[in-house]
């Protein structure tokens, strides 16, 4: 079956990569449950993410192929894009979960823990010296669930790095333009210092999370504020990793001369990934840590 | 619509053996994978739900425990909801979508070969939970599909983590088919197809598919709380930590309320499909069907919360609730309005497809009525989580989504295979389905108002007979659907030929292609006018 017989459409050679990717992903999570249980598969795990890493390497680098090749038209660009665009918006709504938990925590389940609207009497016979109010620091059963000292304050590192992915995002811009405008220099500058800050930022996340462990108290579980804390940062840090990774790739990419000036997919994706990302941390910055 | 099917003999020569299943990127083939993961589905949740109504037949306890009921009640509807209807939905949008819109194959075929298997990856785990339990190893998830929290959390058998892991692989597996989707319907559609010359089924999965990606990843943030409650000590659901199981269930059903649409909007489509062909006549209404469905969209996303109206939200929370679930009805009034006017003085007849859309039209109406009911707060505070809930979306499951995919399977299986299915069994298939369904659903709507609550194993004595009634319909039920197999069966292996019409009626690209559809649908864009 050859691709070029399909008229003016791409349809791909049969593929390897999708059972690859089923059996990477189930054998991944089968080795996180192990892991979690201290089960005796818990060797899965690492199996199973060198798998999903060769599944990585390997699909992307034929689509990589293919594109090289020239295989790709416009249609196929198009779909790509949607396809990205689409999966950003389903990465939107993965956050939207979780800032709808930090939401109705804050409006609704503590300040009614704390007796308000018609709720006086779960507040008076559960825990009537709680007191409502965020970042929660006495818990409603601070016996069982010890609430952390003192909440994150937003200036410290928070302010810095939101200033470091606010200048990343300028400097992944930079590189944009540099490539459309022939500039491999600028280019290749503006990647690396993006990757750069990325890689400060996730430093400076782990310095803060150590921070937060040894000074704060305040630790996955030490109450709702610590779990809305430590997931939406924790998660948002995970897509600056991979965010990282994939920026990464494009530099290497860009230093092997891949890309040109209107042909350049891959690191638009990139870029627009990152600019998710970033848009992500605005909302953590802001509601998170700030007010 | 005119097109122009160039010759296909030049590459029509299909991958073969195991390595054409595993390594597809044809939508055919990945469709057909989809539809027999439903069907095998399809039976392993049925005869769950035949252990069940067993076990109902009488009051007492008689043939399990009732920890493992519990399990079956769970397993049951989680298979049947993201293991039969979700993927046949799946299975006839890959077959359907490139050749009505004239397109060679799905934008994405190897994401979308991915999507279908992600799936036995889900369901074995899943499915191995159950197997574990019957041999006595731990239990299998046993909190209802809807996993409310803390029964899934601090009450949750060791296997929910699996269950969890289950469910974010097919969270994966569907938002990458609902990108898919919409990525062939914006972006492969044939020269002169415009949005508003689309079929409906095209137009109501194109909305199906942003539902799936808007709440798929919502389900996939509430498991993942699950998980971190579980094992991590987070406090989102527990309230000792500042947290609310009640908000479990609204972020759940952030997720679930969409999700129903997810399975009717593409039923809707379908029969949106069929009802003008056996009319013979266009469908009435074209416009305020897309307006309709875009609608119920919307309306899904502000009325969650009409399934905690128990919870002790507040008045203001359940009069919203209340009155936006209740516009649901005018734009699916319009639909049912629309269908009805299609047939109005056409000329009618009933093949086996049309009786299933006639069906699902009546009976679909009437889940939709019961639904009104249980919108009603004062009146929900009476119905909650007994036997009419269980009636109600069992009519619009059952008698709805799964008829729509009925006569779905009916309506194309000839387009796919060439071959016209054994009408005179079809019918015995269709007759058989529908009395046994009412025999089985309705009764439930009367014990349910009596006050039989859901999801137990035993009774009080006055619910006995409407229960033996209601088992008797499951196994009539249950066993018919063998009948559907051997139809699809005998009609994949042979038969009288089809013509590429195939319906005197039929109208639309995928019937100007010959019968069976060659491999790859449409190689060069047809013109459409």
């Amino acid at each position: 079956m050859s691709t070029a017989s399909h008229g003016e459409y791409y349809i791909p050679e049969p593929s390897k990569w999708p059972i690859i990717g089923t059996v990477a992903l189930t054998t991944s999570v089968i080795g996180t449950v192990n892991t979690i249980h201290a089960g005796e598969m818990s060797y899965l795990l690492p199996v199973g993410l060198l798998m999903v890493a060769y599944l990585f390497f390997g699909w992307f680098g034929s689509v990589i192929d293919e594109s090289m090749a020239g295989n790709y038209n416009t249609q196929v660009d198009k779909s790509f894009r949607l396809g990205m665009m689409w999966f950003i918006f389903s990465e939107v709504m993965f956050f939207a979960a979780f800032f709808g938990a930090l939401f109705y925590a804050r409006t609704f389940s503590v300040p009614w823990l704390g007796g308000a609207g018609n709720n006086a009497s779960t507040h008076e016979f559960l825990w009537p010296a709680f007191e409502a109010i965020w970042p929660v620091l006495t818990n409603p059963d601070n016996a069982k669930i010890i609430a952390p000292r003192e909440a994150m304050g937003a200036m410290g590192l928070p302010a810095i790095n939101t200033a470091i992915l606010l200048t990343s995002s300028v400097t992944v811009t930079w590189a944009h333009h540099a490539l459309r405008a022939g500039n491999r220099t600028h280019l290749n500058l503006g990647l690396g210092l993006t990757v750069l800050l990325g890689c400060v930022f996730l430093v400076l996340q782990v310095e803060e999370y150590i921070y937060a462990y040894n000074e704060l108290g305040l630790t996955m579980d030490s109450g709702i504020y610590g779990s809305t804390f430590f997931m939406l940062t924790g998660f948002h840090g995970f897509h600056v990793t991979m965010g990282t990774t994939m920026l990464l790739v494009i530099l290497i990419r860009c230093l092997k001369g891949h890309f040109t000036a209107d042909n350049h997919f891959g690191f638009e994706a990139v870029a627009w990934y990152w600019h998710f990302v970033d848009v992500v941390w605005l909302g953590l910055f802001i509601f998170v840590y700030w007010i | 619509m005119n097109a122009v099917v160039e010759e296909h003999h030049d590459h029509d020569h299909k991958p073969t053996g195991l390595g054409r299943w595993l390594f597809s990127t044809n939508h055919k083939d990945i469709g057909t994978m989809y539809l027999w993961f439903s069907f095998t589905m399809f039976f392993i949740g049925g005869a769950l739900a035949l252990v069940i109504r067993a076990e109902l037949f009488q009051p007492g306890l008689q043939i399990v425990e009732p920890e493992f009921f519990n399990q079956l009640t769970t397993l049951h509807g989680l298979i049947m909801v993201f293991g039969v209807i979700m993927p046949a939905f799946v299975g006839l949008a890959n077959w359907q979508l490139p050749m009505m819109i004239g397109a060679p194959d799905m934008a994405l075929p190897r994401m979308n070969n991915w999507s279908f298997w992600l799936l036995p990856g889900a369901f074995g785990l899943l499915l191995a939970s159950l197997v574990m339990s019957l041999m006595g190893m731990g239990s299998a998830p046993n909190f209802g599909w809807t996993f409310y929290a803390p029964l899934s959390t601090t009450y949750g058998p060791d296997s929910t983590d699996y269950f969890i892991f289950s469910v974010h692989l097919m969270g994966i597996s569907s938002v990458m088919g609902a990108i898919n989707v919409i990525a062939t319907i914006m972006n492969l559609r044939a020269p002169g197809m415009t949005y508003m010359k689309m079929p409906i089924f095209v137009w109501t999965w194109f909305i199906t598919a942003y539902l799936l990606i808007a709440v798929m990843p919502v389900l996939a943030g509430v498991v993942t709380m699950m998980l971190t409650d579980r094992n991590f000590g987070t406090s989102f659901f527990d309230a000792a930590g500042g947290g609310d199981p009640v908000m479990f269930q609204h972020v759940f059903w952030f997720f679930g309320h969409p999700e129903v649409y997810i399975m009717i909007l593409p039923a809707f489509g379908i029969i949106s499909s069929i009802v003008p062909t056996f009319s013979r006549k266009p469908l009435f209404g074209y416009s305020s069907m897309v307006y309709a469905t875009a609608s119920i969209a919307f309306l899904s996303f502000i009325v969650w919360a009409h399934h905690m109206f128990t919870t002790g939200m507040p008045v203001a929370g359940e009069l919203f609730f209340m009155y936006a679930t209740m516009l649901i009805a005018i734009p699916t009034g319009v639909k049912v309005f629309n269908w009805i006017s299609t047939m109005w003085r056409g000329a009618l007849t009933f093949e086996t497809p049309m009786l299933f859309a006639i069906a699902f039209i009546f009976l679909f109406t009437m889940g939709g009525f019961t639904g009104l009911m249980l919108c009603i707060v004062p009146a929900d505070f009476q119905y909650h989580d007994t036997y009419f809930v269980v009636a109600h979306f069992h009519y619009v499951l059952v008698t709805g989504a799964a008829f729509s995919i009925m006569a779905a399977v009916y309506f194309w299986l000839p387009k796919w295979t060439g071959n016209m299915y054994d009408e005179k069994l079809g019918k015995l298939h269709f007759w058989l389905t529908c009395i046994s369904a009412n025999v089985l659903f309705f009764p439930m709507h009367f014990v349910g108002l009596a006050g039989m609550p859901r999801r137990i194993p035993d009774y009080a004595l006055q619910f006995a007979e409407f229960n033996q009634i209601a088992t008797v319909g499951a196994f009539v039920f249950g066993f018919s659907q063998l009948i559907f197999l051997y139809v699809v069966i005998k009609c994949v292996k042979g038969g009288e030929k089809a013509t590429d019409k195939v319906w005197e009626g039929a109208h639309g690209l995928e019937f100007d292609l010959p019968s069976p559809a060659p491999f790859h649908s449409y190689t060069t864009p047809p013109e459409v006018k």
